[in-house]
């Protein structure tokens, strides 16, 4: 039986942990460290990390605080935001982060993924693209959480970071994020298909639905998803929440 | 008391946090005083092959490690890259490996699995063990965390001690002697990773 990851995306913001919806309106779920004790607890796949600040405020990454949650996370872990030193990327991976996300440096200066990769290998970093569909219906990649427009076309972007030697892109749709509208399948099959290396869905997962067209119909290799792993629908309560293996396995590995 | 080799390569903390989580006694270390002090040893590994060969081998505990394993024979295990090196050869690179375990690293044959597979195999996936490998007892139905592009291919089938499969059938896992190997990552395995460690902590 084939399985995929199932990735929860924990977003931190002022040292909390936040959700946003279309990459704003921050609202508040918890404390991160304890956040991730009870995702371990529910034996998740993975766990992907964002610092949205630490970029765009030249913050560096919290390395106490990532060396924190690894230490009670028994699962894959990887953090983003802020790394721009080869000496940083050290530290995480050896607190116990199996992978490290790149955003704005893989954009700026995408020989630092060449750096990364032939050091601790390609598995050991990833790129984060943040798309967004424009008025006409053309695909732009942002930097900056979201913020500034890049003018490079993703899928030929995504086909050079592979090249630079990222191991995984990480497609989040600034569009989605936060809906519940489903996946952007059709960004996500063309980035998909430029790349040899896994790319992780991500942005308006509501069920376990998305997650398989998000394979079957957008050739994704795992799917990561924020919202329906920390809030609890009609009211949107704060509640941290993972499909049982039994779920995962009937409605999800089997239809693939 | 376990030394966790350190040679200046990545999963150190994770197998660290891991042991300190379920109390087996472990140190990790790259002085050679503590490491003769072991009774078992845990080889870590992660990324390039030649790079963590050439790292081992500056390692001021190189020889030490020979000893330990071939002479006193204490029980070993390599994890990931730290079992790829247990190996003759690697495609990877050009690095010769510890060569204890007749048999070379391949890379995955995408031309021998489907196109949707990408490599590198980055999933959790169910491992088939043998019997009599001590390494799985009492675990039901196991499945570990995979990330690599190239596994090991033994001379003796009769070595391998669990199959995986990522487009084919692959070997998770080897044994010869006091000399083990995983290709996946026990640390970052939940309970999986838990008994696997507790297991070669009491029955190794």
């Amino acid at each position: 039986m084939k399985r995929i990851r199932v990735i929860p995306v924990l977003l931190i913001h002022k040292s909390g942990l936040v959700k946003s919806e279309k990459f704003k309106n921050y609202r508040y779920v918890g404390d991160p460290v304890n956040a991730v004790r009870i995702f371990n607890d529910k034996e998740v796949d993975e766990l992907a990390i964002l610092d949205i600040d630490a970029s765009r405020t030249s913050t560096k990454p919290n390395l106490r605080q990532i060396a924190e949650i690894a230490s009670e996370a028994f699962m894959p872990l990887s953090y983003g935001g802020g790394i721009t030193q080869i000496d940083e990327v050290k530290e995480i991976l050896f607190n116990g982060i199996e992978k490290v996300i790149l955003n704005k440096m893989a954009l700026t200066q995408p020989e630092f993924i060449s750096r990364i990769s032939e050091r601790f290998g390609t598995q050991s970093v990833a790129v984060s693209m943040d798309v967004k569909k424009n008025w006409l219906g053309k695909y732009r990649l942002y930097s900056d959480n979201g913020s500034k427009i890049v003018r490079e076309d993703p899928e030929e972007l995504a086909a050079r970071f592979e090249k630079m030697g990222a191991g995984e892109i990480l497609l989040n749709s600034i569009d989605r994020d936060g809906t519940y509208e489903g996946y952007d399948i059709e960004i996500l099959q063309r980035v998909s298909n430029a790349v040899t290396i896994p790319v992780i869905a991500c942005g308006g997962a509501s069920g376990i639905d998305d997650f398989r067209m998000a394979v079957t119909d957008g050739h994704a290799s795992a799917v990561a998803a924020g919202s329906i792993f920390v809030f609890q629908r009609p009211h949107h309560a704060v509640l941290i929440s993972y499909p049982s293996p039994v779920e995962l396995k009937e409605k999800l590995y089997s239809q693939l | 008391m376990i030394a966790i080799l350190d040679y200046g390569i990545g999963n150190i903390g994770s197998i660290s946090n891991m042991l300190r989580k379920i109390g087996v006694k472990a140190a990790a270390s790259s002085d050679p005083s503590v490491i003769a002090n072991a009774d078992k040893l845990i080889l870590p590994g992660v990324g390039h092959f030649d790079y963590c060969m050439q790292q081992l081998k500056n390692s001021d505990f190189y020889e030490l490690l020979h000893k330990k394993v071939l002479e006193d024979k204490i029980p070993m295990l390599g994890v990931c890259v730290g079992c790829q090196m247990l190996m003759e050869t690697s495609e990877e690179g050009r690095e010769k490996g510890l060569g204890w375990i007749k048999g070379s690293v391949v890379r995955f044959k995408a031309d021998q699995m489907s196109a949707s597979l990408k490599i590198p195999h980055m999933d959790w996936t169910e491992v088939h063990p043998t019997d009599s490998c001590l390494l799985y007892s009492g675990i039901a139905n196991p499945r570990f965390y995979f990330v690599h592009s190239y596994h090991v291919l033994c001379d003796d089938p009769g070595l391998v001690t669990a199959t995986a499969k990522y487009g084919y059938d692959f070997a998770a896992s080897v044994q010869s002697g006091n000399i083990s190997g995983v290709q996946f990552h026990p640390e970052k395995s939940h309970r999986f990773g838990m008994d696997l460690y507790r297991n070669f902590s009491k029955l190794y």
